[in-house]
């Protein structure tokens, strides 16, 4: 009897101390949460590397299959200390940005077009629909009989390819446009550029950003098309001469380069997102 | 009801005595129709500069296309609709049943839309509504009744002749609802301004109006004129014995019947709207 009330004043007596430990523990808990949260991500694509690693070390990889990816990871070394890796990234991200900019930049003028202007609208909107349903790669022999194999073919297909998404959602942007919202600005005797600047165009914006992250996606794609078929530089161009050569490890360093690029690309992308639609609820 | 054309102009002259910067609006056998549908059939009506008119109907009777004829949001298919002695265009402000916030202007640039410099003038409407503090947020992260009361400051910073109100309190619970009324009532009465609501809820009307006009079927069936004392108390035996006596009037006559091959007004215009996706 005596220990239960030993057992329990104790108990009692220790609960300021019981108190901070429990607060210990749930802050270390909720550290832990968030390093969990963090590291999940990575969890599949590590364990995927060790066991590529341990099957190229047992040899049941062969090198020229797939090389390990310490031999990738030296390979992309050897290709950065001789400077080669730089040339051809700078080249490559140089075709995409000015590519990029060309293709989105007329989908954007064209779409806000056709999305202010019902007439626009009628003599533009069929023709585009038609051309957009050509498979950009399928150009490809009469870009090349047209611009040849230097740099023009490139960014013609790259612009193409990005053309329309930036196109078809700026288009649908300025069309879905709240009514209300024109309505009440024009109402507070908003008209002409000021009603387009301060309402338009913010509530377009939305859905032409989906618009760029879409492109942007496509840019690569088409790039690596592009430059795979016909170059003299560029991540493409240097796959395709380590492939002549058997060099599996600097084609892995291109493919890779690649999905650093689309990944980087898509980082800023929602960069400006974030920025530029920081009033929606959707991005606070 | 009769609408006595003497006893009305009589008041009328009595209301513009003390009208401050309000206009008076003449209605003139205005029609209007949708679709081969008439809403609103040869109206007449007259308000005071400086008046408070509630307008209260069942929904689909066309008080609100009868707002949006005003405001000039519509033309008007017969007649027309004259401002004061002036021929130029009053300062107009509409406020609507949604808050129509620019959800990517922070709430100081709302109020400021369409001045060309915002800053002091905005303030002084936002402190007006008491929401000086909420000035650089987001619309998005307030309440209904706050972005009702910023869409209220937003009318008052153009110091408007004629506001108004499109049924602008009907999403709001009856606590913030009253509290609008308030406010509502408290700035007319500072400001001065023409005020017409269009409303489903009769207390609101009786609560805020001088004249209660009832429309029914696109015609104006009652001109009422209410001469309680402001403020009014809605526990007030005279304010609930009108309430019943109006909303009993308006309950009389049938809701309206839509014609169902043409369907709702309301939607058919939604559907044009997006018409082009389709």
């Amino acid at each position: 009897m005596s220990a239960i009330i030993t057992a329990a004043d104790t108990a009692h007596g220790s609960r300021p101390a019981g108190q901070a430990a429990d607060l210990a523990v749930n802050r270390r808990v909720k550290v832990m949460q968030i390093w969990r949260a963090r590291l999940l991500p990575w969890l599949l694509p590590v364990a995927l590397i060790l066991a590529w690693e341990f099957a190229a070390k047992v040899g049941w990889l062969s090198s020229r299959i797939l090389p390990e990816p310490w031999a990738v990871a030296r390979a992309a070394w050897s290709l950065a200390l001789s400077g080669e890796l730089w040339t051809h990234v700078r080249i490559s991200a140089w075709r995409a940005i000015s590519g990029f900019a060309a293709g989105g930049g007329l989908g954007l003028l064209l779409g806000l077009l056709t999305g202010t202007f019902k007439q626009a609208e009628t003599l533009l909107d069929t023709s585009i629909q038609m051309i957009r349903n050509i498979p950009a790669l399928a150009l490809i022999p009469l870009v090349i009989l047209w611009f040849g194999i230097d740099e023009s073919s490139k960014l013609f297909l790259v612009s193409i390819g990005v053309f329309f998404p930036v196109y078809l959602n700026t288009f649908h942007g300025i069309r879905s446009v709240d009514k209300g919202l024109i309505e009440m600005a024009k109402s507070y005797g908003l008209s002409g550029w000021p009603l387009y600047r301060d309402v338009i165009l913010p509530g377009a914006l939305p859905s032409i950003l989906v618009g760029v992250r879409f492109a942007l996606g496509l840019v690569w794609v088409l790039l690596i098309v592009a430059e795979t078929i016909s170059a003299q530089a560029g991540i493409g161009y240097m796959t395709m001469n380590a492939r002549e050569f058997l060099q599996t490890d600097v084609v892995l360093v291109g493919i890779l380069l690649y999905a650093l690029l689309g990944k980087l690309a898509d980082i800023l992308a929602r960069l400006l997102e974030r920025y530029w639609l920081r009033w929606h609820p959707g991005y606070q | 009801m009769q609408i006595d054309p003497v006893e009305n102009a009589e008041v009328n002259a009595a209301v513009q005595l003390n009208a401050g910067r309000g206009i008076g609006i003449r209605v003139r056998s205005v029609s209007k129709s949708y679709a081969g549908r008439e809403v609103l059939k040869t109206l007449d009506v007259e308000i005071a500069a400086g008046e408070f008119v509630a307008i209260v109907g069942r929904s689909g009777c066309g008080k609100s296309t009868l707002l949006r004829l005003i405001a000039g949001l519509e033309q008007p298919g017969n007649g027309n609709i004259g401002f004061g002695a002036r021929d130029d265009k009053p300062e107009i402000r509409i406020m609507f049943q949604d808050s129509r916030l620019l959800p990517w202007k922070r709430v100081l640039n709302n109020v400021g839309l369409g001045l060309p410099r915002a800053s002091l003038a905005s303030i002084r409407a936002l402190t007006q509504v008491g929401l000086e503090d909420r000035a650089s947020e987001w619309p998005a992260v307030l309440s209904g009744g706050q972005r009702q009361r910023v869409a209220l400051a937003r009318a008052l910073v153009h110091d408007p002749e004629l506001l108004l109100l499109d049924e602008p309190l009907g999403a709001l619970d009856a606590l913030t609802r009253i509290e609008m009324q308030q406010l509502i009532e408290s700035l007319w009465k500072e400001r001065g301004f023409t005020a017409v609501l269009v409303t489903h809820d009769v207390q609101e009307a009786i609560a805020l109006a001088d004249r209660v006009l009832l429309i029914e079927d696109g015609e104006i069936t009652l001109d009422e004129r209410i001469s309680l004392p402001r403020p009014r108390a809605r526990g007030n035996l005279a304010f609930a014995q009108l309430e019943e006596r109006i909303l009993a009037r308006v309950l009389k006559h049938p809701a309206p019947q839509l014609d169902s091959a043409l369907g709702d007004i309301s939607l058919q215009r939604t559907v044009s709207q997006v018409g082009w996706a389709i």
